[in-house]
């Protein structure tokens, strides 16, 4: 009887190869197929590059028309050198893939709402907010504008055709680690894809305004409670453009609508009880140049930090593109042809995220359930439906039906986040929705010769809005805060409007020359920083304040204002300074009004330890940790008992609103009472004195694990795009912070540090906190990041072709060759 | 000598096939499976060679990559599967794996020869 235990091996082998090549659940995530997995010749072990790998290759290939050298430097940045502009995109296309394939892909399925086809149902919520917010209709429209100009066309279809031609050209064991791990496997790249990239940008920097927080908060407090929360003026403000400066007249006068106050300001109606997603709020950045009056080289210094989450692969890759017309080099997106931030021989620019409201909500009013007629203007009108369909990895997929108003995809309806009672529907007007070509921007910026092509480039960029630096080596600067920016009625879009008048619609988009901006100012410097643009003169409403941050520009205003002689190391030296601004303001007001008389001997060596405090962020600095943590403990104590009432996600008031109103209103700010104590109206004296001892209970805790050091309380990490701790670098020792120059928080700070003195021959520094390679299994993942960490650059290799082929510093050459 | 000869005709078949071929990762099963079926050894004896054959392929193959990577890789893979960031141990597991499913194919060639 050999029949049975031919049986039992035939089907325990199947079994196992069945099981070895499943994904199994696993907590929060998936296994990958284990089998397929570990098989040295097929899974993650063909990722493990080796050490001493070389990128010395000739390839031959149809997609290029002419020969293009590539020379590696030992940091792994590509130096390009083509001979057109097609055949420099189709490598920079490539090369991108070459190294940041899976991260490319993934941020798009990311914003595209496609998620859940990699990761199942755990992805939908996700995929319901991008599909519902407009994302795949807005990058659609956008794709159109790309294709209406010759040259972005041009530069997308090439960069495509070369990222598809690196993807064609894998075998299957050379995909991406991450395809792996997750069990599926590239698609060939469209130029809606670049298209969709660069609306998650447009997510991430102007997708934030809190309207709907802000409603809520204004119909829980009233409107005036509101404003004393939420003020329209920030004291110690020191806008982009100085205060005092002169203005344009405008040339759109906008007209508020007659009932605004009864059916807009004092309209009660809670919308929905949470976003499901939103950018982190310490999205920003910091950016200057300095005229050459005041550097020692008698030439300007430009500087630069975007300010965004902290992730491997990064956000970012450096590259230098060289055609006979122009010579480039900078950071770019993989995602996206063009270099974005960097410079050329002749000019540098920079960004930092304008903030300005451009996304605004309005409740609409529907016949009925079927949504496809809404009232507006005194008549029914049609909405369209568009069907967007989730796909789901191992399921059946999800329809959603979004109906499309005048205004904009009805975000929000009975089928979404309706857990109110009595559902609301709310469209979304969002400038990111318009089809806008941002790419032509740096596709002119790289290839300036002076500030009237700056001026050019960036006068047609919509959205997200920024502050665009520049510097050039004939000695001029410049900043213009850039974007397309709804001329609005004072307090139009701070809250949800009414959708069923014409009257709240925009009236108009500023034209550019109002923008505020600036050329060779007396003092020698241009900066910016997410504050203010401009102070209460400036003809046209900006949004609520507590949108913009204030104490970056205060302090990088205040060193700039002072500094003479200035060389790059200054430069480098302010770009990583840790000095808290925000901590000067507040010391005198808590050492003014804490009793220490109530203090016990261990919170009294804690309050020495934070009076001592030097206002420095540095990693081993134990004063901020307790300034931090006390603060928070009196946020808390000011605001939870009133807004932990209202029973829905609302937002404290920003730290700025906080001190400025201790400093002019510390005894009548209605909100230092503490509400639940009836009979008692507490004094600021004993609710700071309180949270301090509050506060000294979770300090005391740290103190005894040893975890007081800022560095460690902190506790910064560059986490990989799936968050998973092993593809992340942990615990790195770093200071800086929120309101610091040095913006490091724990998952988010200077994504790319740059500074470029436009001497000669250019003199350019940068680092970003990840590495070149996207591939975990490479030694060129993160190797970047402890540079970073310890705040320090690495000169940035600018050279021509010639230059290149005898330069010590290239260690690889590629040729691609047409054939 | 027949035991010898079929891990290293299974060793090699299960590498060919993975090289030359875009047939999926579990193909080196079959070619375990043959060799049990054309070589006629005793059940046990075409598990063990069947197991000794793939396991050495992986573990040596993984080894050398690993190797050649200075346990870059290996150290992040062995926090996720979770093996406390020992790569020897996952090179060990590696070959365990590929080792068990050669064996089992083995020995079900080896009985299945013995049903004629």
């Amino acid at each position: 009887m050999r029949i049975i235990p031919f049986f039992i091996s035939a089907i325990l082998t199947t079994g196992l190869v069945i099981a070895l090549n499943t994904q199994f659940k696993s907590g929060n995530s998936k296994t990958p197929k284990l089998g397929y997995f570990l098989s040295p010749q097929y899974g993650f072990w063909q990722n493990a590059e080796p050490t001493n790998i070389s990128f010395n290759e000739d390839i031959k290939m149809p997609g290029v028309s002419k020969q293009v050298d590539v020379y590696y430097d030992e940091r792994l940045v590509p130096h390009i050198y083509a001979e057109n502009n097609y055949d420099a995109y189709f490598i920079q296309g490539y090369i991108h893939a070459k190294f940041r394939l899976w991260q490319m892909e993934f941020q798009t399925y990311l914003v595209g709402g496609r998620l859940s086809e990699i990761i199942g149902e755990d992805g939908l919520k996700t995929d319901k907010y991008f599909r519902r917010l407009g994302l795949v209709y807005a990058a659609e429209n956008s794709l159109k504008a790309l294709d209406a100009d010759a040259n972005t066309k041009e530069a997308l279809d090439a960069y495509t055709n070369g990222v598809n031609t690196y993807i064609n050209s894998l075998k299957p064991e050379q995909i991406p680690f991450e395809y792996k791990l997750l069990d599926y496997k590239p698609e060939a790249w469209t130029n809606l894809k670049s298209a969709l990239f660069l609306k998650l940008m447009s997510w991430d920097l102007a997708g934030a305004p809190e309207d709907l927080t802000y409603t809520n908060t204004k119909n829980y407090f009233g409107y005036d409670d509101f404003e004393k929360l939420f003020p329209a003026i920030q004291d110690s403000l020191d806008p982009i453009i100085p205060k005092g400066s002169i203005f344009e007249t405008p040339s759109i006068n906008v007209t508020p609508p007659t009932n605004m106050d009864s059916v807009y300001l004092e309209r009660k109606n809670i919308t929905i009880k949470e976003e499901t997603l939103k950018p982190n709020k310490n999205n920003g950045s910091n950016n200057w140049a300095v005229a050459g009056s005041k550097t020692s080289s008698g030439k300007p210094i430009l500087c630069n930090d975007p300010h965004l989450g902290l992730n491997l692969p990064s956000l970012w890759f450096e590259m230098q593109i060289t055609t006979p017309e122009y010579s480039s080099y900078g950071v770019t997106f993989p995602g996206s042809p063009t270099i974005v931030i960097g410079f050329n021989d002749s000019c540098a620019w920079g960004v930092t995220n304008a903030g300005r409201d451009v996304k605004d909500y309005y409740e609409m009013k529907f016949k009925d359930s079927s949504m496809q007629e809404y009232w507006f203007d005194g008549k029914w009108q049609t909405a369209t439906i568009r069907t967007e369909v989730i796909k789901i990895k191992g399921q059946p997929s999800v329809e959603e039906k979004i109906a499309m108003t005048v205004f904009g995809p009805v975000m929000y309806d009975k089928s979404y986040v309706s857990d109110s009672a009595n559902p609301l529907n709310i469209a979304v007007r969002w400038k990111a929705h318009d089809g806008s070509n941002e790419l032509r921007t740096f596709y002119k910026l790289n290839r300036m010769k002076g500030y009237v092509d700056y001026v050019d480039a960036i006068s047609t960029f919509e959205c997200p809005g920024q502050n665009f630096v520049f510097a050039s080596h004939n000695g001029d600067i410049a900043i213009r805060q850039q974007g397309a920016f709804v001329a609005k009625w004072k307090h139009q879009g701070d809250f949800v409007m009414p959708g069923t008048d014409s009257s709240y619609m925009w009236q108009g988009i500023i034209p550019a020359k109002e923008n505020p901006q600036m050329i060779n100012p007396a003092r020698g410097f241009v900066s910016s920083a997410n504050q203010q643009a401009v102070d209460e003169t400036y003809p046209y409403y900006l949004g609520r304040p507590n949108l913009f941050p204030l104490y970056r520009g205060l302090i990088i205003n205040k060193k700039l204002t002072t500094m003479q002689n200035i060389t790059p190391q200054d430069m480098q030296q302010l770009q990583t300074d840790n000095y808290n601004i925000f901590a000067e303001i507040c010391k005198p007001i808590l050492l003014k009004y804490i009793n220490t008389a109530e203090l016990n001997e261990n919170e009294k060596n804690y309050f020495q330890t934070f009076s001592s405090w030097n206002l420095r962020n540095d990693v081993n600095e134990k004063g901020i940790t307790i300034f931090n943590i006390w603060w928070d403990s009196l946020e808390t104590a000011i605001w939870k008992d009133e807004f932990t009432k209202a029973n829905l996600k609302l937002h404290f008031p920003e730290s700025s609103t906080l001190i400025e109103k201790l400093i002019n209103d510390s005894t009548s700010y209605k909100f230092i009472d503490n509400i639940n104590t009836p009979n008692k109206v507490e004094t600021l004296a004993e609710i700071i004195t309180q949270a301090f001892k509050n506060a000294a209970k979770t300090i005391e805790e740290l103190d005894k694990k040893d975890n007081l050091t800022w560095a460690k309380y902190k506790d910064t990490k560059v986490q990989h795009l799936t968050k998973i701790p092993a593809l992340s670098t942990l615990h790195i020792p770093i200071g800086g912070g929120k309101h610091i120059i040095n913006a490091t928080t724990t998952v988010h700070g200077p994504s790319w540090r740059m500074i470029v003195h436009l001497t000669d021959k250019v003199e350019a520094f940068g680092v970003y906190p990840g590495g070149q390679s996207g591939n975990p299994g490479s030694k060129y993942y993160s190797n970047f990041i402890s540079q970073w960490a310890e705040g320090k650059y690495y000169n940035l290799i600018f050279i021509s072709k010639h230059e290149a082929r005898k330069d010590a510093r290239m260690k690889w050459h590629t040729v691609f060759i047409n054939g | 000598m027949k035991f010898i000869t079929s891990i290293i005709l299974t060793a090699l078949l299960s590498y060919a096939i993975g090289l030359f071929t875009n047939l999926p990762w579990y193909s080196f099963v079959f070619c375990a499976l043959m060799v049990g079926i054309a070589i006629h050894q005793k059940p046990w004896k075409a598990f063990t060679a069947g197991f000794i054959a793939v396991f050495l392929l992986w573990a040596i193959l993984a080894f050398l990559k690993d190797n050649a990577n200075e346990h870059i890789l290996s150290k992040k893979v062995a926090e996720i599967l979770p093996l406390n960031g020992n790569y020897i141990l996952l090179i060990i597991i590696t070959g365990f794996v590929g080792g068990l499913l050669a064996g089992l194919s083995g020995i079900t060639g080896s009985y299945l020869r013995k049903l004629k």
